[in-house]
């Protein structure tokens, strides 16, 4: 059995008394894909936040590469150069330029020469077909390519972990496709990732492991095949049925 | 178009009319519009008033560093620096809270009757810290709400790819603040100004205390109406600036949002 890239065990969070998370346990395998789905204000964004370290945790511990990154001796700021998160809208740097944008975290995080890190930027910007949108701000360019742009400002530190949260929700449909296709690439290049979506057939899709978040824990996980197919938990049901009827699965 | 045109020139030539054939114009005109006083009057003041640009120079660029430290240290978060949050928040209060001339004499005549070693007793010095003090208080204030006034995404963003606080404050957030709030920190140009004059309390031979000087000496106003020339010659274009600058900006504001 090869070691998780990302263990959480009864993770817990509350927001001005209101409680969020109860007791999330989740296990994440290297090169695994999972998609977290669960109604709006369940919590998703707030897991993922708190697995960047963005949000601290109230109790519970969560594991990267066998280290507990909930420690209070963690220093946040290096174990989130080893992640990248996405948000679904503001990513970007409005009063930068795209490169700017992306090799801001490499001058000055790990104080790469400008030079360098312009490079790598334009190699990967390259590889997601936006070498020509270098030089633009980020107003100038169409809400999937901000996107993409997001995802590679993200790869640049070459993270093994992946945080996405519903990367596409803030899109017209007609750009959607070019945004879901760069995160079906980086599972083919076999990347860890933890998807939030609310698009269910792209989660059937792409996911190794669906995980149902619903009242502070993670009700129910398993294969897309079983929790789209064949549900175990009511909650679970409802909640699929919900979309059914809403013409989205 | 034509309709302004006319209406405003018959509103102040009938106001000019009115004052010019009023019984106390001639008074007026010898205690405070009399050319020959002003020609006397002018090169001294002009001299003094040359310091008070200087001055004002000089404390801008102050206060525009050190108000957008104590910005930046007020939104820092969590518990480490609640200290400095304290000093910040204490600071601000106790600056804005005194009037600026109270600040003026107690610090320009105060400090240096302490006599204290090592410490500049010169009323030029303490003066121009008086004026920093307050203004960068009130500076601070604008680049908060401008802070403020950034997507807190955009700080969560900066976070996420490895920034420390102050580095995503100085890279990510305040370069927005500031474009938001550059109208409300040019009305500050204006207004420190003219009270880089209040220094005049404390002995400095600016513009105003050489006018002050003059009419001393001769009992005619003119002096004073040189000295106001001279500081609407320099804050009325950068107030224009302003309104100008204010409305380019939103109406580009608002064709992004449409
Ligand atoms: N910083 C915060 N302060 C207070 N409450 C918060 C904060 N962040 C999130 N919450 C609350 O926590 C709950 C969960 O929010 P969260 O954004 O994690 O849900 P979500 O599952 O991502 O929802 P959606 O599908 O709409 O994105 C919501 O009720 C929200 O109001
Ligand atoms: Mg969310």
């Amino acid at each position: 059995m090869t070691p998780p890239k990302l263990l959480l065990r009864g993770v817990a969070k509350s927001f001005e008394g209101k409680e969020v998370l109860r007791a999330v346990d989740l296990d994440v395998a290297p090169h695994q894909v999972v998609c977290l789905i669960g109604t709006s204000g369940s919590g998703k964004s707030t897991l993922l936040k708190c697995i960047n370290l963005l949000v601290p945790v109230d109790s519970g511990d969560i594991v990267l590469d066998g280290v507990t990154i909930t420690d209070p001796g963690v220093n946040p700021n290096t174990v989130r150069q080893t992640m990248g998160i996405v948000f679904q809208a503001f990513n970007l740097f409005p009063h930068m330029r795209v490169i700017d944008n992306i090799t801001l975290g490499p001058r000055k995080v790990h104080r790469v020469p400008r030079a360098e890190a312009e490079e790598q930027a334009r190699e990967l910007l390259d590889r997601f077909g936006l070498l020509d949108r270098a030089d633009e701000y980020p107003d100038r360019l169409s809400g999937g390519q901000q996107q993409r742009v997001a995802i590679v400002r993200a790869l640049v530190s070459k993270p093994g972990l992946m945080l996405l949260d519903e990367v596409t929700s803030a899109l017209d449909p007609e750009l959607v496709g070019e945004v879901l296709g760069v995160i079906r690439d980086l599972k083919a290049e076999g990347m860890t990732m933890v998807i939030a979506t609310h698009e269910m057939g792209f989660a059937r899709d792409v996911a190794d492991v669906v995980g149902f978040l619903d009242g502070g824990v993670v009700l129910e996980q398993g294969p897309p095949m079983a929790i789209f197919g064949n549900p175990q938990q009511a909650r679970t049901r409802q909640f699929l049925q919900r979309i059914v009827d809403a013409g989205r699965l | 178009m034509l309709i302004a045109v006319i209406s405003t020139v018959v509103v102040f030539g009938v106001i000019v009319v009115l004052v010019l054939s009023s019984e106390a114009w001639p008074a007026v005109q010898r205690q405070f519009f009399s050319w020959t006083h002003f020609q006397a009057a002018f090169p001294k003041v002009l001299g003094g008033f040359w310091l008070d640009i200087k001055m004002f120079l000089f404390a801008e660029v102050l206060i525009l560093g050190i108000g957008l430290a104590v910005a930046m240290a007020r939104s820092l978060r969590g518990p480490a620096f609640l200290p400095l949050r304290i000093i910040t928040i204490a600071y601000i209060d106790l600056a804005r809270g005194l009037p600026l001339l109270l600040l003026i004499l107690l610090m320009g005549f105060g400090i240096p009757a302490l006599q204290l070693p090592g410490v500049p007793n010169g009323a030029l010095f303490w003066g121009i810290a008086a004026l920093v003090f307050s203004y960068a208080a009130y500076t601070a204030e604008v680049y908060r709400a401008g802070i403020d006034s950034v997507h807190e995404s955009q700080r969560m963003s900066a976070r996420s790819i490895g920034l420390t606080q102050t580095q995503s404050l100085w890279h990510v957030v305040v370069p927005q603040a500031v474009r938001n709030v550059i109208p409300a920190l040019l009305n500050g140009f204006v207004s420190l100004q003219k009270d880089v004059a209040l220094v005049f309390v404390l002995g400095v031979r600016e513009g105003l205390r050489e006018a002050d000087i003059y009419n001393a000496r001769t009992f005619n106003y003119t002096s004073y109406i040189a000295a106001a020339v001279l500081f609407l010659l320099v804050s009325v274009p950068v107030a224009r600036f302003t309104d100008w600058y204010s409305d380019r900006d939103r109406r580009r504001k608002q064709a992004m949002s449409t």
